[in-house]
């Protein structure tokens, strides 16, 4: 275990943790202002990632295919939005969870009608192949250091829209009382429609950037949306620093772990208990983790709110 | 009331006759659906204990199909074929299991417990996939089925029909008694106003734990029941789709009624064999026949039946 190796999982925790936050920032914003816990936020990363698949191959351009994957998932979020999710706000969370969850069956469904149940794999074009030098002696996927670039920076925009903008005013203001901004005369339903159709492009970006790494393939969303729920429950639900942190911190637990529990344990029981334990802890650590967190802070890290 | 009662006798004196029926008409694989049916009836009627007259959703009742369908498996695995211990291991696992999840979950509330549950069911579902010795996530053959020492051969299907009939009843039974009992009351106090039933004296912090732990121990006789049913136990008893559709059993037939939980259970799974005889695509019929469901049918099937509503 050299510090090269480890560095190099740390930067592929970091570029877990990334595309997670990607999703627990749409799903905390939705949760957090129009209180609604939406299942099928990870059928809009695999609408995401399917739709810029098919674009791709359709324009032969990788970035067009992106923008088109982009905004595909974007109207098909908030089309969900108009016509499902906009008469659930009021429901409770569990009809909201049954409801949603009606909506992933649907999804998984209809993308195994239309492009079948074997898993896709995205072409990139050259220039995001290859490999860069970060530190002397270690060589990382280009295709990976720019997935972590892109989410930093989707984070810092996401972060100057919500603190800096009118819109984020808007947005912050409606998650801490909805109707006094409804009554000040701004058009609650449009603002509702936007930022669901934003966290929409939001799991679609994160779903697109996985294609190359992971399968695309129906139920793709749901691996992902159960870590992104135990990133939310962590960092505090409704609270996008809590989302950051929370990503950052299950990308690199998770990640880490996997590479390194098992040699790891090796040292402390026999070689053959560490080979059948450390796979089975390694993919629990995150749920261990999450119940820790919540023994001694049952909100979260970030109890939300706070922005 | 009357008509009630006597729609829900008719529709058990039913159950009891489809072996003969299906065997009349040459359909043996009524007797397989409609046990399998009744199986799911008993994991949603537990689930209903939290979730109806509780009040709290949990996301992860599929854990416990698990525990149990996995402490008949692994002892068998090691050459133990006794039913009554089985069962026994079976309840008290999930008892256990349950007795842990939820000392941390019941804690929280809202949408934190729904998650949280989640979670923990996840958790399991991946050790169920990463322990090679029993199957991993291939799963594993049950060679041999439950032994009740000559008493009842459960290779049998019609046998193991009444068999599951007559658990499914008693059950039920015990509900009834429990969620009537002081105990029962407390629990539905807690769900309609927590803050009021603390002022008079009841903390619901163990009331709820216990119910958490009755409707796991419950729910693991149903995985015991569904191991033996299938002959074949998966991490898949633990997929979170599972607890989805347990949940979703008791929202249409019901919540918060005796009936109603095996009602769910009778409609969505004869609903999904018919619509998987239709197409393979079927999910993309159901999956917005769920969300309309949750829309505009509030009351669930108990609600249609005369009377219906909010009998315990």
């Amino acid at each position: 275990m050299t510090a090269v190796l480890v560095f190099e999982q740390l930067l592929n925790g970091l570029q877990f943790g990334v595309m997670l936050f990607l999703m627990a920032a749409g799903l905390t914003l939705v949760f957090g202002i129009m209180n609604l816990v939406n299942l099928a936020h990870g059928s809009l990363y695999m609408v995401g990632a399917y739709l810029t698949v098919a674009a791709v191959q359709w324009t032969g351009s990788y970035p067009l295919g992106v923008l088109l994957g982009l905004l595909g998932t974007l109207l098909v979020g908030m089309l969900v939005e108009v016509i499902a999710l906009r008469t659930l706000y009021e429901r409770d969370h569990l009809d909201q969870v049954l409801a949603t969850f009606g909506l992933i069956l649907f999804f998984n469904e209809l993308i195994a009608i239309v492009w079948g149940r074997a898993a896709l794999y995205t072409a990139l074009p050259s220039y995001l192949q290859g490999h860069i030098e970060i530190i002397p002696g270690s060589i990382y996927p280009l295709y990976r250091a720019v997935v972590i670039g892109v989410g930093l920076l989707v984070g810092a925009v996401l972060w100057y829209v919500v603190v800096k903008t009118r819109l984020g005013m808007l947005i912050r203001a409606g998650a801490s009382n909805r109707t006094m901004v409804a009554a000040l005369g701004v058009n609650i339903r449009l603002l509702y429609t936007v930022v669901f159709g934003f966290g929409a492009a939001l799991a679609g970006l994160a779903g697109l950037m996985a294609g190359p790494i992971y399968a695309v393939q129906p139920g793709m969303g749901e691996l992902i949306l159960i870590q992104v729920f135990v990133v939310i429950v962590i960092g505090g639900i409704g609270s996008i620093r809590g989302a950051l942190v929370g990503a950052l911190v299950v990308g690199i637990v998770d990640t880490l772990g996997r590479a390194f529990l098992k040699p790891l344990l090796g040292h402390f029981i026999s070689p053959p208990a560490a080979e059948a334990a450390g796979p089975a802890l390694a993919s629990m650590l995150i749920y261990l983790l999450m119940a820790l967190v919540l023994a001694v802070r049952p909100e979260g890290l970030f109890p939300a709110k706070s922005g | 009331m009357r008509a009630r009662t006597l729609i829900l006798a008719a529709c058990v004196l039913l159950l009891f006759a489809v072996p003969p029926l299906a065997t009349l008409v040459k359909q043996p694989y009524y007797i397989d659906l409609l046990r399998r049916v009744m199986i799911f009836a008993i994991a949603a009627a537990s689930l209903n204990l939290i979730l109806g007259y509780g009040g709290l959703v949990s996301f992860g009742h599929a854990a416990y199909l698990g525990v149990g369908g996995y402490a008949v498996g692994i002892l068998a695995f090691y050459g133990i074929y006794n039913g009554w211990l089985q069962w026994a291991v079976a309840i008290l696992a999930s008892a256990l299991v349950a007795l842990v999840i939820g000392a941390i979950s019941v804690r929280t509330r809202g949408i934190y417990f729904i998650m949280i549950t989640l979670a923990f069911t996840q958790m399991l579902y991946y050790l169920g996939n990463s322990v090679e010795e029993y199957g991993g996530d291939d799963g594993m053959r049950l060679k041999v089925k439950s032994q009740f020492s000559g008493l009842i051969d459960l290779g049998d299907p019609v046998a193991y029909y009444y068999l599951v009939l007559a658990l499914m009843l008693a059950c039920m039974y015990v509900m009834h008694r429990l969620v009537n009992s002081r105990f029962g009351l407390v629990l539905r106090a807690a769900k309609s106003n927590e803050a009021r039933s603390r002022a008079i004296g009841f903390s619901p912090y163990p009331y709820q734990l216990a119910a958490f732990v009755i409707a796991g121990a419950m729910c693991g006789l149903a995985g015991a029941l569904l191991a033996n049913h299938t002959a074949y136990i998966t991490p898949a008893f633990m997929d979170w789709t599972r607890s989805g559709e347990i949940m979703f059993m008791v929202i249409l037939g019901g919540m918060g009624s005796m009936p109603g939980p095996a009602l769910g259970a009778f409609a969505l799974l004869l609903v999904e064999d018919l619509l998987a005889g239709w197409t393979q695509h079927w999910q993309v019929i159901l999956g917005p026949l769920l969300v309309l469901c949750v829309l505009f049918f509030r009351r669930g099937l108990a609600g249609l039946l005369p009377g219906g509503g909010k009998h315990g």
